[in-house]
């Protein structure tokens, strides 16, 4: 009997199509929520169904996503998101994999996987929610917690120094690195589509703000009155301005990044460096990743993006090499291979 | 029985079964040797098994105790079941190598040694404060000074090869020594040399002219006055093989997967004595493993929780150290109800212990390692070729379950190997996985199978089955996050419960012997070959003894507590401080269990295992 094959035009996702029907246990007024909705926004532009795609966290108030996007999820534990998604992803190489972590989660008890992933190249996506204190375990200094900060558990201030999460995806050889943050929806949506459309481990770090514990911490690049000249939105192919009316920009001055403003000291827009987030050579990403108010603005949007073969892509070239030169292809084969012999 | 033949001017004396033991340097070549030998002899008909015995050292100092690298085989007539407890020959390339194996050659054993190495310095450097050949402190031996060194030397001057490639084909005389005194053809090891050296003639050829001046050394001899005759042993019908116990766990693994048209995702982070499990895997890509040489133990187990997650085996394996790491994840695997395969290539501890010798001491981290109420399924293989058996049922128990199975097996059967007879994989049995299908309503993640209680499973990229999981305690049928004090209960139990219904599909014990009777030698694991040669040897000058051997710790089968019923005494044997033992009185504690213990790194001697039973029955 013929069979005539329908083709079904499958309707398209919508952002409500990926709300779970849980019951979102976030603090009121936590930027989660931001995120949440920037990644609902996101997918549905990403033409992926939606059973191909996976939410895998580790511990912490980040790590409850999975639980709320209505896609395959696994909340697994602390710190071992990237292991985990690492296994995930090499298993079934069609996956779109996204791992949710916090700072603790990524740069303390994770450090390793988190670095370890970036070396590898895995084709995850990286999403890390950093609001410098550990919230679930009520208001601990993390790894990214600035020195001098008054926690529980640092009653006088911190001492230690904080990492940095992009100079971290830059010394474990990153090859995508975005820095966004929860107040900026439009800008989290659009990092999001394109970490996606990105081949090997995209790292987006989510400047998010923890209401309870550490409130207002991201608050000197998000303030109203200082936001236009502590943000500066970079694009590829375009030149870093910033400010209100974008007259300021920066200039490389020797080894090292300056502020100036057009028009002042015969400075004009040729001056001005533009972004050319596709360069092998990390120096002048790392020098962007560095940038920190009050001397210079914090740098959001992608500061890194380079094209280089997925740890998948080389195990699948792998495989068509060894599969050429080998005398085996099935079990039965290897057991009878090498010297064997029979007893009559 | 011993008999002495003519064999020309020469004598043969046929034996059931000899013991030989090669030593040298860490970088004499003893590994290659002894398993030489023990190949030709497979190939000659021989049961045989094997013991390397290494030293956790890559290159201790020339000539030092510390670098010897040892290779014991007993070979037989009669079926082998252990390596040997004293050698009846001994070959020794350096008084090192002599200072640390004497004490594994019998009275009255032959006892090789290279003349050549036995200088001052060398004398000096493995601790004799004076020649051991020249003072009476070897008179119990036959000992044979053969010029190993300087005759390999000299056979070789013509071949163009460094001095440094000709000092390392000295191994190739001995073997041709032992090939002599067996009676073995050389032409098996002369076809391994052909290949192994295609590329490196010279070499080749070097190694071929060593082995047979060393056969012809020995011929020649008076110092050597017998031949060994050991014919071929009765064993059963087939297609053989030799295989290690690391190689077997590999290849029971692999065969799991095509049977179950699924890939092996091996993650896995490098430990002595787990590592060659690592090397066999990755060299099968193209049969459907991946492996990732993880950063560290725990990212080997999650990322093979995340390849079950997915659909594929999860698989990994280390030692008791890297165990230990792992356990917050194998917890994870319990709790998200994930088939997941840890294997624990059991060693020496604690701690760093001893990494390249035996033990059997993770019994407790494979029952009780974890957090709270995570009960896993424990198997342990007993003999190097079982661990393909156990792997493979490992890995069904996994998957039909839905739950991680721990197998045990340890240095001493990882690195120890004998012939297999090899099955077919249509001879294996079918592994069937609980996958969830569409009905129409929605996926429950934690709905269960009735009979086993394994939920049913969906995996990424199979739509409408989208669902979440985690590390969170979980409402029944659903899945989703709770914090209901009953419904916790209950998921406990039903873990547990589901583990204990393992039972019902798997093997029942046998008990080798009458079933019945004075004294029941209880074994698991490792130890299968030396508690069934002192059993059955006993047996045969008529004791009233049993053996009954554990595969299955976890659950263990139906049928242990009315077979351990039928004895007036048991002895539990293992190697550690009595675990199985403390374990099986606290499943059986109207049972009296009694334990007989070695924690030395070293396997059980049947001499010491035969005294220790002969004791018990009077």
């Amino acid at each position: 009997m013929a069979e005539v094959a329908i083709k079904e035009e499958k309707p398209k996702l919508t952002k409500k199509d990926f709300a779970s029907d849980q019951l979102i246990r976030w603090c009121p007024g936590c930027g989660d929520y931001s995120i949440l909705s920037a990644m609902t926004s996101a997918l549905p532009q990403l033409d992926i169904p939606k059973e191909d795609i996976v939410f895998i966290s580790g511990i912490g108030c980040a790590a409850r996503f999975p639980y709320y996007m209505n896609t395959y999820g696994f909340h697994t534990i602390h710190g071992r998101g990237p292991a985990i998604a690492t296994g995930v992803k090499l298993a079934n190489p069609k996956l779109s994999v996204w791992e949710i972590q916090g700072d603790g989660d990524a740069l303390a008890i994770g450090g390793n996987h988190f670095i370890h992933a970036l070396r590898r190249n895995i084709d995850i996506n990286i999403l890390l929610f950093n609001n410098e204190i550990y919230g679930l375990t009520k208001g601990q200094y993390s790894p990214t917690s600035p020195t001098g900060l008054v926690t529980k558990s640092t009653p006088f201030g911190a001492i230690e120094r904080p990492f940095s999460a992009g100079e971290l995806v830059i010394g474990a050889q990153g090859n995508y690195y975005a820095r966004t943050i929860d107040t900026s929806p439009k800008l989290m949506t659009d990092i999001f589509i394109k970490a996606a459309k990105h081949v090997g481990t995209s790292m987006i770090e989510i400047l998010q703000n923890c209401v309870i514990f550490n409130d207002n911490t991201h608050g000197k690049i998000t303030d109203r009155e200082n936001r236009d000249d502590f943000q500066l939105h970079i694009e590829h192919g375009q030149p870093m301005l910033f400010g209100k009316e974008k007259q300021k920009g920066l200039r490389l001055n020797g080894l090292k990044l300056e502020t100036v403003t057009i028009g002042e000291n015969g400075v004009t827009e040729k001056d001005i460096l533009v972004h050319d987030a596709h360069e092998p050579d990390a120096t002048l990403h790392m020098m962007l990743i560095r940038l920190k108010p009050p001397e210079f603005p914090m740098v959001l949007g992608i500061i890194r993006e380079v094209s280089a073969p997925a740890y998948s892509q080389r195990l699948e070239e792998e495989l068509k090499h060894s599969s050429q030169k080998s005398k085996y292809t099935c079990m039965d084969d290897l057991l009878n291979s090498g010297e064997t012999w029979e007893v009559k | 029985m011993n008999e002495t033949l003519t064999n020309g001017k020469k004598t043969t004396v046929e034996r059931d079964k000899v013991v030989l033991r090669f030593a040298g340097d860490s970088g004499d070549g003893m590994q290659l040797t002894g398993s030489q030998f023990s190949f030709t002899s497979a190939l000659f008909g021989n049961d045989l098994a094997t013991f390397p015995d290494f030293p956790a050292e890559i290159r201790a100092p020339l000539g030092t105790v510390e670098g010897v690298s040892g290779f014991q085989v007993q070979i037989g007539q009669v079926n082998i079941y252990t390596p040997g407890d004293l050698a009846d020959v001994l070959v020794a390339m350096n008084p090192a190598a002599l200072k640390s194996n004497l004490r594994y050659a019998r009275v009255g054993a032959t006892i090789i040694v290279d003349i050549d190495a036995f200088d001052k310095r060398n004398i000096e450097k493995a601790g004799f404060s004076n020649n051991p050949l020249e003072d009476s402190s070897l008179d119990a031996f036959n000992v044979v000074k053969a010029p190993i060194s300087s005759l390999t030397k000299t056979a070789l001057e013509g071949i163009q090869l460094d001095n440094k490639s000709i000092m390392r084909s000295k191994n190739m005389f001995a073997l041709g020594m032992m090939y002599w005194l067996f009676d073995r053809p050389l032409t098996d090891t002369e076809r391994y040399l052909d290949s192994k050296f295609k590329k490196m003639p010279a070499l080749a050829e070097g190694n071929k002219k060593a082995l047979h001046t060393g056969f012809h050394f020995a011929e020649t001899i008076e110092a050597l006055p017998s031949m060994y005759k050991v014919p071929a042993a009765k064993i059963e019908k087939g297609r053989y093989r030799h295989i290690s116990g690391n190689v077997a766990t590999a290849w029971g693994f692999m065969a799991a997967a095509e049977k179950m048209g699924k890939k092996i995702f091996y993650g896995s982070y490098p430990i002595t004595p787990a590592s060659d499990i690592l090397h066999e895997l990755s060299k099968y890509k193209h049969l459907g493993v991946i492996t990732l040489q993880a950063e560290d133990e725990i990212a080997a187990v999650c990322s093979a929780i995340g390849a079950s997650y997915a659909g594929q085996i999860g698989l990994t394996a280390s030692s008791g150290p890297g165990i230990a790491l792992k356990g917050e994840a194998i917890g994870l695997a319990i709790m998200a109800e994930l088939p997941l395969i840890v294997v624990d290539v059991q060693r020496g501890g604690p701690s760093t212990g001893l990494p390249t010798k035996t033990e059997q001491a993770d019994i407790n981290i494979a029952l009780y390692g974890r957090n709270s109420e995570s009960p896993c399924i424990v198997l342990a293989a007993s003999t190097p070729s079982d661990c393909f058996e156990f792997a493979y049922m490992a890995t069904k128990l996994a998957f039909e379950h839905m739950t991680p199975v721990m197998l045990l097996t340890d240095g001493y059967l990882a690195n120890g190997s004998e012939p297999w007879k090899f099955p077919k994989m249509s001879e294996l049995a079918d592994i069937t996985v609980p996958m969830a299908t569409p009905n129409g309503e929605a996926y429950l993640p934690y709905l269960r199978n009735k009979e086993t209680l394994a939920r049913y499973f969906a995996v990424p990229g199979m739509p409408g089955f989208e669902h979440r999981i985690g590390g969170l305690e979980k409402q029944e049928n659903t899945g989703n996050v709770s914090y209901d004090p009953n419904n916790h209960e209950d998921m406990v139990k039903v873990r547990a419960e589901k583990v204990e219904r393992v039972a019902n599909y798997i093997p029942e014990l046998k008990v080798m012997g009458e079933g019945k009777g004075k004294l029941l030698v209880i074994g698991w694991g490792g130890t299968y070959g030396s508690l069934h040669t002192s059993v059955s040897e006993l047996w045969k000058e008529g004791k009233s003894i049993d053996h009954a051997h554990f595969n299955y710790i976890n659950p263990l089968p139906k049928n242990t507590e009315q077979l351990l019923s039928s004895y007036e005494r048991i002895i539990v044997c293992e190697l550690n401080m009595g675990q199985f033992a403390s374990y099986l009185r606290s499943k059986f504690p109207h049972l009296k269990f009694e334990s007989y213990t070695k924690i030395q790194g070293l396997p059980f001697t049947v001499t010491e295992l035969k005294e220790k039973f002969i004791d018990l029955l009077k």
